[in-house]
């Protein structure tokens, strides 16, 4: 069947225009330049994918001779970020509220807060671990500091934008009344951003469980510690361990947290 | 003797003092004039129903008397207050005295009818205690209580406010307005978005408040029954001008249909 001369003059896809042409060929060949750059290699991936299964099968059985070692670093993990978390929150809360449209007090304080919340966000939690284990010294209180700065960045952006999306109807009436700012916020923002304050709560602390294990590789205390030193030593079936454990309270903290979402909100 | 003379005039002077006065009042959101040069005077204790189509400038007129929207020039006295020219301050002060009732219920729907009620107490405190009806001050708390009485719904006192319907979420919204314990009420369209018999409710309860309480209301209103029946005195914006202004009681009816529809053959 031939095609109606209708068909035929619409294109199928859009021209590109001489610019975005250029700019998807130099991203094509930065994305292949990456792949060469970064040391990938069939070689190495056919040498490696057995050293793997090596290393896996030395995991079995696991050893649990240091359990109870392995569960006590593991609550001061858990604890390490509990408290991380919690003080990040209570910093976030104030932070989040200079930082938002319409109930900062003045431009230019909404955009030093905006970048404090983007400094502490775009830094990675190992990054500001190497910071706080050199300030205050190695263990567990370097990690709650680097979660609390970690949790700030996050749970503060995602506060300030819970605060600006609410229906601000309640605001209008209030403000029309001669009520004060910190009327407008507890009695009309806060209320109406509370389920999505408690969800970005939670997502935090899960945040902040997983991301506590990998502090203890830079001194930062917990059970990362425990991990590390097992791989040190080649000692894979205490480390075979260690991950279930890190694993278990993983999902165990989801799932706690998915239920106290559900029922909350 | 001099003395005696005078104090008989104040007398008089303040007697005849206007609730509201509005001189010159003007208007424009770009090219488009909304209000131009508006002039009007309402007595102490009446009940005004403003009228006008749609874009006619009322809702602006109403927002303009508080100062949520600025006006570009004229004069508005309100309860003595030179509206105009208050300062910040001054004009939170005084926007305490004026209690507001919106299309728009502006409830908080998370929070219960009475903590929504007892947040009109921060027309006069303020700190947590406003906040939350279970944070409140007992004698706050019962404050807040009379008003949900006041307007029907004491037996909701606890009921989330999204939980309510339309008239009775508005009747919460009129029981905030109460705790703020204003002097002057003004109503944008109170019974837009109900149904026949819930507007017709809530138009009658303002009405019987402020009566009861001899407070001076402006309403706007889309419906013609409800703007006869609920005001003293009837008042019609076309043109950003008062073109119509008389007694309630002497309305006739097919004379006012062209301000509703905005249809000059109506007229």
């Amino acid at each position: 069947m031939n095609a109606t001369p209708m068909a035929v003059a619409i294109p199928r896809w859009d021209r590109p225009n001489a610019l975005t042409f250029v700019i998807s060929v130099l991203a094509l060949a930065f994305l292949f330049w990456s792949f060469s750059n970064v040391g990938l290699s069939w070689e190495r991936m056919q040498r490696g994918i057995p050293a793997l299964g090596s290393i896996i099968e030395r995991m079995f059985p696991p050893d649990l001779e240091r359990l109870p070692q392995i569960l006590r670093s593991l609550l001061i993990t858990f604890q390490m970020a509990l408290v991380g978390c919690v003080l990040g929150l209570i910093l976030a809360f104030p932070l989040a509220i200079l930082a938002a449209d319409g109930l900062s007090p003045h431009p230019v304080v909404k955009h030093l807060s905006r970048g404090l919340i983007a400094l502490f966000r775009t830094v990675p939690d190992l990054v500001w671990a190497l910071l706080f284990v050199i300030a205050v010294g190695l263990g567990p209180a370097a990690g709650v500091m680097a979660i609390m700065v970690d949790k700030i960045g996050f749970a503060g952006r995602f506060f300030a934008e819970a605060m600006e999306e609410v229906d601000k109807g309640p605001q209008e009436a209030l403000a029309a009344m001669g009520a004060t700012r910190a009327g407008l916020i507890f009695s009309s923002v806060v209320p109406q951003a509370l389920p999505s304050f408690i969800a970005t709560s939670l997502f935090s602390l899960e945040k902040a469980v997983r991301g506590s294990v990998i502090l203890g590789l830079v001194g930062a205390g917990g059970i990362g510690v425990e991990l590390k030193v097992a791989f040190d030593l080649f000692d894979y079936d205490t480390a075979a361990t260690i991950i279930i454990a890190v694993f278990v309270l993983v999902v165990l903290v989801e799932q706690v947290s998915n239920r106290i979402r559900k029922r909350l909100l | 003797m001099a003395l005696a003379l005078a104090l008989p005039e104040e007398t008089l002077a303040e007697a005849f003092q206007p609730a509201l006065r509005i001189q010159g009042l003007r208007k424009a959101f770009g090219a488009r004039t909304i209000l131009d040069g508006l002039d009007l005077d309402v007595e102490p204790g009446t009940a005004v129903a403003l009228i006008g189509a749609n874009g006619a400038g009322k809702s602006t007129m109403l927002r303009m008397l508080v100062r949520l929207i600025e006006p570009d020039a004229g004069r508005m006295t309100l309860l003595g207050e030179p509206v105009t020219e208050l300062a910040p301050g001054a004009l939170r002060a005084f926007r305490r005295r004026v209690g507001i009732v919106f299309q728009r219920h502006n409830l908080v729907g998370r929070l219960s009818a009475l903590s929504n009620v007892l947040h009109g107490v921060q027309a006069r405190k303020s700190g947590p205690g406003t906040w939350l009806q279970s944070l409140a001050a007992a004698p706050d708390r019962q404050e807040a209580l009379a008003c949900l009485a006041e307007v029907g719904l004491a037996d909701r006192a606890l009921q989330r406010a999204d939980s309510l319907s339309g008239g009775q979420s508005q009747r919460v919204a009129i029981a905030r307005m109460l705790m703020q314990r204003p002097e002057f009420i003004l109503a944008d369209e109170p019974d837009a978005s109900l149904d026949p018999r819930s507007g017709e409710e809530i138009m009658d309860l303002l009405y019987r408040l402020a009566k009861d309480k001899g407070l001076t209301l402006i309403v706007i209103s889309h419906r013609l029954e409800h703007t006869l029946r609920y005001s003293d005195r009837i008042v019609g914006l076309a043109d950003g001008r008062i073109t119509l202004d008389k007694p309630s009681r002497l309305a006739d009816p097919r004379h006012l249909r062209h301000f509703f529809t905005g249809r000059e053959q109506d007229a």
